[in-house]
């Protein structure tokens, strides 16, 4: 089970946080900044494997990798396989760069929204339900077809019912 | 009303805007939040949905990346995600699902529109809402849209299906009874050809069997094929764990799948399947040494790789399989040693506790000299680490890896002297612990912590002041192993000690006063010895009577220091009362150990020379020294210095003059000062053992003895107390000479000072009155205290009997314990009951045992199957329900046996516990009850042919079981596999 997906720059401000068990506010940015703590620290030729027992409680493992300004984190406990979570973030972040042409820290910023679709892809409730880029992009579009479809209804019956009223 | 709605939306910050906002940060951050926050609190109370639905999703934002509250939004959000367009559903959605758990309230008021949602035709509502589910849903949530998941596990749809199937996996968590109409579904997509599918159910049991592997192994042929079939490396991994947790349970399942793992391990390129075959195989197929050997291989390779990672994770390997096998450890050797100067702190660690785990009684010195050359050399975070490490390796069942005591002593040292070392606290334990658990390295521990005090440099360093600490209080306690007591009191006395903080300084204090009186001791028996006084005369005075004179003698001090403010003779008088009730105990418990330490001291004699001028010499450096610290502003050390210096006055007089008088006079007039000394060195001499913190508990409480009870009525026994204590400070208030007189004539007389006797009796009636608020005894309280007592406190409780059987008890376990077949051989090792860390079985949550119950009842198949399992079944369910269920057992026994293929048993058994459940849902269902027994039958009907499948089989192995099933409860395994 993953517990938790975190994407923060070097900095240590975060950019994406999921948290698979439901956490307090407080404790999501507690968590978010003793992750940080963790990582800033490493240097960039030693392992991407860091034990987060201290951080998330007994068995829980950190897998990281360090993409130009940003830390892409998943934590998990021992159903799932070190080496394979570090396939899956390279998964996600290919995903991204399918999605953005070439994604950078800014496109990451300024879609928020879209990360989340795109993670709720390839992670359910914990559970890693696909692992395919291709269908991942797939469904991803389609939701956003259909967002900016009802969305532009909305707008459109609104503006119209605004004006009618008038 | 819409024009204003127009203008917000027109003129609403949108989430971007928002961004764009927190990042141009032309004011402070959390203060441009906190304003948005409020224009949010504002929008999102409008009846436009856009602009509500826009607020909202700015919050969720600010809530997950600012860990802003979005708690007062919860009504909001479920509005948001009521509305029929994808885009605010979604919105809503988001919101739902980032913010909500068990403790909103409004949770209730989402099952209707999750319901409907589940329901829609369109298969990305239905993932919102499946989403929502597996994230928030609860004990209701779950129970209510059960029938919904159940649908849609048949979905026709592989986007739908996949995430209705990992639902499921909550859905069981939370309401277990899910189980009865949802599992079959689960199980059939263990056949599925649909990849995803596979992958997301085997994620699904992977997930259950590592909370309850044993529901799962009548699985294990579909895991078997899986295992078999299967080119998806992501699902060989999760299935891998499925075998590693199932193989554990069931010896001839790991024989089955030893091959196919080994096959995989020779043959596959993807390092994430290969470590998860080496894991397995490590963990749970350590039996089978040809399998083992090989993944060796394979964690060798891994070693010696260039990757970081691959190296981690094979050290990793090697720390699962060192308690198995640890020459798969010792053949790496060398690389492991290696990686403790890797760059990567995570390699370092692990390798250093793979080196922890290699040692043994013979290596340990070996490895901790490595292991203290690489802490010189390592950073202060590493170096403590290992620093840690050895410490609590050696130290494991009462120092088991020790041998040599001498070495481990000397090691301590060295490590005191390692530039960061900061294991103050552990060292100190250390010290103390084996000074009084292992007498044989006394004097080498007395020679180590001499080492250390005598090193002014290391006063300066507050992390070793504990270390000091107890070095002091070793050197004084063990001073007879002392080889120069003369310089140990010059480096307890050293001007640097100013440093230490006032509680450790007063352990120092301690300690000087143990080794004056010590080598007083020493020069007057030394004298004894030549001018050959009989020393039978002495020794025969020793006995019991002396003892309580020798603490009077201790309480008069206090007092004939009291002079110098009339304010500290108010303040000296209670604890007059403590030491002369303190002395009772030693005259109890004293005796023992007198004849022992007088050995001691004697032949320790010898070596020392304790001539006039040295002993003079040595009470000039403690006057010198400890003058200034009887002003000290801390009591302890205040009070120990007052004691040494009021001691040092009393016998510097004694032993100094009868120089110039006569040889008769002198002998007189030094009995009285040898007699007074040896009082006090006797009392040193008592040895504090270590008491087990058990050891109270095992006294029984006696009849009528209520310890919980409300302490409320001790405000009048408080009341009570308060009055004879008055008493005796109107007593003490007699003039000073006077109460001084009266104490010295009380040396003579056996009987105790005036006040302290009337508050001993004052006390003692006390006691007997309310003897139930007095502990049993203070003895346990000894060995915790940091520093020694001024005084053995060891109470003597007349009126508890207990205390005597506390004794005992301390006696008993304080019994050494022996190690046979050693070569060379090891000091005794003093051991407690209490020791033991008592592991508790741990009991399973009710919860995860409903579960297990309702899969294993499910999967056990119940209908058609022979009736001796079904009676094994039963059995195993009412061995773990409540016991009211034991009635229908009988029941079921007795219906079995006449109608075979029935289905009735399973009913009666599980109808009690779930119709408590059915009955709060049916209402609310009434809709789809039709629809529900429908699917039940239907549901039946896939299991009959499922089971069907086995059952020849299930009936050969059950037969075999059938005698022990009550107790063994072994789930079936098809034998096919075996």
């Amino acid at each position: 089970m993953i517990k938790s997906v975190m994407v923060m720059n070097t900095q240590g401000k975060p950019r994406l946080a999921k948290f698979y068990d439901f956490q307090p506010v407080e404790k999501q940015q507690e968590l978010i900044r003793s992750v940080f703590g963790v990582l800033c620290g490493r240097a960039d030729n030693v392992s991407n494997f860091v034990e987060a027992d201290s951080i998330f409680g007994p068995g829980t493992r950190l897998v990281y990798k360090h993409f130009a300004t940003l830390y892409f984190v998943f934590i998990f406990d021992s159903s799932e396989n070190e080496l394979a979570m570090l396939d899956l973030i390279q998964v996600f972040v290919e995903t991204l760069d399918k999605c953005f042409k070439n994604v950078c820290e800014l496109d990451i910023v300024y879609n928020y929204s879209k990360l989340h679709t795109i993670l709720d892809e390839i992670i359910f409730g914990g559970q890693v339900l696909e692992t395919s880029s291709i269908e991942v992009i797939k469904a991803v579009e389609e939701i956003s077809k259909l967002e900016s479809a009802s969305n532009a209804i909305a707008l459109v019956s609104k503006s119209v019912s605004g004006w009618r009223s008038r | 009303m819409a024009g204003t709605s127009i203008m917000e939306t027109l003129f609403q910050r949108d989430l971007d805007d928002l961004i764009k906002g927190i990042r141009q940060q032309q004011i402070k951050e959390s203060l441009f939040i906190s304003k948005a926050i409020e224009e949010i609190r504002r929008e999102i109370k409008s009846t436009d949905l856009p602009t509500k639905s826009a607020a909202l999703r700015k919050l969720s934002y600010l809530s997950s990346l600012h860990g802003a509250d979005m708690s007062f939004a919860a009504f909001h959000a479920v509005e948001v995600m009521s509305s029929p367009q994808f885009f605010y559903k979604k919105i809503g959605y988001h919101a739902v699902t980032q913010s909500f758990n068990d403790d909103t309230p409004v949770i209730l008021l989402i099952t209707n529109q999750l319901r409907k949602d589940l329901n829609s035709s369109n298969q990305f509502e239905v993932s919102l809402a499946l989403e929502c589910l597996s994230r928030i849903g609860n004990v209701d949530l779950a129970r209510d849209l059960t029938p919904e998941v159940f649908t849609l596990l048949s979905s026709s749809k592989v986007f739908i299906k996949k995430k209705a199937i990992a639902v499921v996996l909550r859905v069981f968590e939370k309401y277990p009874d899910a189980v009865r109409v949802c599992f079959k579904r689960l199980v059939e997509n263990l056949e599925s050809s649909e990849p995803v599918i596979l992958s997301a159910v085997v994620g699904v049991f992977c997930e259950l069997c590592l909370k309850d592997p044993r529901s799962y192994l009548p699985l294990a042929p579909e895991f078997y094929k899986i295992l078999v079939d299967s080119k998806n490396n992501w699902l060989l991994i999760k299935v891998l764990k499925i075998f590693a947790k199932l193989a554990t349970l069931e010896p001839r399942l790991a024989k089955r799948v030893v091959e196919p793992i080994c096959e995989f391990m020779r043959r596959t390129e993807a390092k994430s399947l290969l470590f998860e075959c080496i894991r397995t195989v490590l963990s749970s197929l350590s039996e089978y040494e040809s399998a083992v050997k090989l993944a060796v291989v394979k964690v060798r390779e891994f070693l010696v790789d260039d990757d970081p990672n691959l190296k981690y994770l094979g050290l990793q390997a090697l720390s699962i399989i060192a308690p198995k096998h640890l020459w798969a450890v010792l053949e790496n050797k060398d690389f492991v040693i290696k990686s403790l100067s890797d760059g990567d702190y995570n390699i370092k660690l692990e390798s250093l506790r793979l080196l922890m785990s290699m040692v043994s009684e013979s290596n340990v010195a070996e490895i901790s000299r490595v292991l203290i050359n690489y802490a010189l050399k390592s950073d202060p975070e590493f170096c403590n680490q290992i620093l840690g490490s050895i410490l609590s390796t050696c130290c494991r069942n009462l120092y088991e890896v020790i041998v040599d005591f001498d070495w481990y002593a000397s090691l301590l040292g060295e490590m005191v002297r390692i530039p960061h070392c900061q294991k103050g606290e552990e060292i100190e334990h250390q010290i103390i612990d084996i000074a009084m658990r292992v007498k044989d390295v006394r004097p080498a521990l007395v020679h180590v912590c001499r080492n250390l005090l005598i090193d002014p440099a290391l006063l300066g360093n507050p992390f070793l002041h504990r270390i000091l600490s107890a070095a002091a209080w070793v050197s004084g306690e063990y001073v007879e192993f002392s080889r120069n007591p003369f310089e140990l009191m010059e480096a307890l006395l050293q001007p640097r000690t100013n440093l230490l903080l006032p509680s450790i300084r007063a352990v120092y204090v301690q300690s000087v006063f143990k080794v004056l009186i010590f080598c007083v001791h020493s020069y007057l028996l030394h004298k004894e010895n030549i001018s050959s006084v009989n020393t039978d005369n002495l020794a025969s005075e020793v006995p019991e009577s002396v003892f309580a004179r020798m603490s009077c003698e201790n309480s008069d001090l206090a007092t004939s220091e009291a002079p110098a403010s009339s304010e500290q003779h108010d303040s000296f008088n209670p604890r007059n009362i403590n030491q002369s009730f303190g002395d009772l105990s030693i005259e109890n418990g004293g005796d023992a150990t007198v004849s022992n330490s007088q050995a001691s001291t004697s032949a320790s004699l010898g070596r020392n020379s304790f001539t006039q001028e040295s002993i003079v010499n040595l009470f000039n450096i403690v006057e010198l020294a400890l003058g200034p610290l009887s002003r000290s502003h801390d009591v302890e050390i205040q009070e120990r210095a007052r004691n040494v210096l009021g001691f040092t006055d009393l016998i510097k007089q004694e032993i100094l003059n009868p120089v110039v008088q006569g040889e008769e006079n002198l002998a007189r007039a030094e009995t009285e000062a040898s007699r007074v000394v040896k009082l006090m060195c006797d009392a040193f001499s008592e040895e504090l053992g270590p008491v087990s913190t058990s050891a109270q508990d095992r006294v029984p409480v006696p009849d009528g003895l209520l310890l919980k009870e409300n302490l409320a009525d001790l405000e009048t026994i408080c009341g009570d107390i308060q009055l004879p204590l008055s008493s005796s400070f109107s007593l003490s208030s007699t003039p000073l000479g006077e109460a001084v007189d009266i104490s010295r004539t009380n040396l003579q007389s056996k009987d105790e000072t005036e006040p302290s006797h009337e508050s001993t009796s004052l006390l003692a009636e006390h006691r007997k009155r309310h003897g139930l608020y007095y502990l049993a005894s203070e003895k346990s309280e000894v060995a915790s205290n940091d520093y020694p007592p001024a005084n053995d406190p060891m109470s003597q409780d007349k009126l508890n009997d207990d205390a005597e059987d506390l004794l005992k008890l301390t006696e008993q376990s304080l019994a050494p314990k022996k190690k046979p077949n050693q070569a060379k051989p090891r000091p005794v090792v003093l051991k407690l009951d209490g020791d033991e860390i008592s592991v508790a079985a741990k009991k399973p949550e009710l919860k995860d045992d409903l579960l297990s119950g309702v899969v294993q009842d499910v999967l056990l198949g119940n209908d058609g199957v022979p009736s001796s399992s079904r009676s094994n079944r039963s059995e195993n369910l009412s061995g773990k329900s409540k016991g009211k269920e034991k009635l229908n057992t009988d029941l079921s026994l007795e219906t079995k046996e006449n109608v075979p293929g029935e289905k009735m048993p399973d009913h009666v058994n599980t109808s009690s516990r779930r119709s408590k459940h059915r009955s709060h849902g049916k209402e609310r269902r009434q809709k789809g009850q039709g629809k529900d027994g429908e699917e039940k039958e239907d549901n039946g009907q896939k299991k009959k042919r499922k089971s069907n499948h086995h059952r020849g089989k299930h009936k050969a192995h059950q037969r075999a079981d059938e005698p022990s099933n009550v107790v063994a409860q072994t789930p079936v395994i098809p034998d096919f596999l075996l």
